[in-house]
């Protein structure tokens, strides 16, 4: 069986066209006043101080911030959080990361296998592309957070 | 000053009772009023504060227990605002009293709840922000209790222990509140022993959701004199303030914080503000409070809203916490009711009950956890989206 892969929420990321490490998670900037969103936001700037006359252009956001806080999911979250009944719970780890240049905190599942023993505030994640689950038709995709590999910080 | 009375409080106890919001309401009005000495049909106005668990019963909360206490033709309001829905009920009723449009108001709320995690609405709704946290990440609250607290130890070395001595305090505060869910002494021991639900957070860090209604009689300084309440408990300032862009710090339920990029956040956090906001429009600073009730959805959390109410400076929660000084007995008790920690989360009600606490608190009636010479209190609590709700009362 072929399932079709499908981002969890269409635009927030770039989809599979783009290399592995290129990816991104996908804001919006007002070309006004410089605002960052995310979610992106695509009607409105949302800047009360916006000079206004502006477009909101796509960019893509840092891929790589600092730990703000972190934790995990030690039972299972209810619907529409999809998992398995029949299956026993795998606590999941939850990381908000803080982008400097977006001078903005972002949260994000860590990728599979990641623990809170391996995470410290202030420590360097990076983004990358995950599951976050399949179904019969589909595999949703979405952003995991991963720790910064040792030998690529040294 | 824009005082208002406070005539009467009542509420119906907290815990799991297995039946309709409105016969909670229903019971902490009828309790409300008889406190005060008053008729439903003395009621002018009556501002119920909606729950969203209940149907649309819960979302036209005020009517719903119009009906239930009897159709008399009193003016109606229904307000929602998430946790906070309490304080915007007890804003409206005040705004409504502060400008002649009725003498008396009736405020109510109340939940019946689910067991374990809150939930969104049902549905698909990708538009619906408190829906995608739980399909993109599973997010429940106790996560985002649980970020805040692991940040408080990274940031100013908090420790699970510190967390633990709030729920001791509060549990020892509750024990003596009939109107408590949870009405048992705890130990340190008993919450490190407890399951972690969300690390750091055990099961016993995080509050419950409970069943429960609250009620307050509310009415202008003119009405109370002529009904012989020389002296009522006043109701000084209600806060209902929104953030100000950007919003820097996470919150339920977002996904990301507003971009501090082009715009430099406010001199204070938007909780900060919240308090804040209540005691320029008292005239009165922390400096002036003999307790506070304070929204403890978690252990940790508490610890950051001494800081929020201007108990103390950012970081020294934990020492006001260890010397004693918010428990009964200290110098600033804080939630002497026993706060969520004994209570559970009965959203609607909750705001109006910490009004409730006050109330018994500032009139010297509150027994074995009465203040001494108990004069001002603030409580303080925030809704998801972004509603503020604080309210001070002085006697």
């Amino acid at each position: 069986m072929t399932r079709t892969r499908r981002p969890v929420v269409a635009g927030w990321f770039t989809d599979d066209t783009v290399p592995e490490a290129e990816f991104r998670l996908l804001g919006t900037r007002c070309t006004a006043c410089a605002s960052v969103f995310f979610p992106r936001e695509d009607d409105w700037c949302r800047n009360p101080g916006c000079p206004g006359g502006g477009t909101l252009a796509e960019v893509p956001l840092s891929p790589r911030g600092r730990v703000w806080s972190y934790t995990d999911g030690r039972y299972r979250p209810p619907a529409p959080y999809v998992s398995d009944p029949d299956v026993p719970w795998e606590p999941y780890t939850l990381v908000a990361v803080e982008l400097a240049a977006e001078a903005m905190v972002v949260l994000g599942q860590a990728a599979p296998g990641v623990t809170t023993d391996e995470l410290a505030v202030g420590a360097e994640v990076e983004v990358v592309p995950g599951v976050l689950n399949e179904d019969d038709r589909h595999t949703w995709t979405t952003w995991h957070w991963r720790p910064v590999a040792r030998e690529e910080r040294s | 000053m824009n005082d208002i009375a406070v005539l009467g409080a009542g509420m119906h106890p907290w815990g799991k009772w297995g039946r309709s919001f409105v016969s909670y309401g229903t019971a902490a009005a009828r309790a409300a009023l008889a406190d005060a000495g008053l008729e439903w049909s003395d009621v002018g106005s009556i501002v119920g504060a909606d729950t969203m668990r209940c149907g649309y019963p819960g979302y036209v909360a005020g009517a719903t227990f119009a009906q239930a206490l009897g159709w008399q033709g009193a003016r109606v309001t229904s307000v929602y605002a998430a946790c906070a829905s309490g304080a915007q009920a007890i804003g409206t009723a005040r705004a409504q009293i502060l400008a002649g449009l009725a003498d008396v108001v009736l405020v109510v709320g109340a939940d019946a709840t689910p067991k374990g995690f809150f939930a969104p609405a049902g549905g698909e709704r990708p538009d619906d922000p408190d829906w995608l946290r739980f399909r993109v990440l599973g997010a429940t609250n106790p996560a985002y209790f649980a970020l805040y607290a692991r940040r408080r130890m990274a940031l100013y070395g908090d420790t699970a222990e510190d967390f633990a001595l709030v729920k001791v305090k509060n549990a020892k505060a509750g024990a003596l509140n009939p109107l408590a869910r949870y009405r048992k002494p705890v130990t340190a021991e008993e919450v490190e022993a407890s399951a972690v639900v969300a690390d750091p957070l055990r099961l016993l860090d995080i509050c419950a959701t409970s069943d429960g209604g609250a009620a307050l009689v509310l009415s202008s300084m003119e009405f109370a004199r002529r009904h012989g309440h020389a002296d009522p408990v006043r109701v000084r300032a209600v806060s209902t303030v929104s953030p100000t862009y950007p919003k820097a710090v996470l919150d339920l339920p977002d996904i990301a914080t507003d971009s501090a990029a082009a715009v430099g956040p406010a001199a204070r956090t938007f909780r900060a503000s919240i308090a804040r906001a209540a005691y320029e429009e008292a005239g009165i600073g922390p400096d002036d409070l003999s307790l506070a009730e304070v929204y403890d959805l978690s252990t940790a959390l508490e610890l950051e809203w001494y800081e929020d109410i201007g108990l103390c400076a950012a970081g020294e929660g934990t020492k006001l916490l260890r010397d004693g000084t918010t428990a009964l007995g200290g110098r600033l008790p804080v939630n002497t009711s026993g706060g969520l920690a004994s209570f559970g989360e009965a959203v609607p009600a909750q705001a109006i009950a910490q009004v409730c606490e006050l109330t018994w608190q500032l009139r010297g009636t509150a027994g074995g956890r009465q203040v001494p010479g108990a004069r001002v209190g603030i409580t303080a609590n925030q809704g998801l989206f972004g509603h503020g709700s604080a309210v001070v009362a002085v006697r």
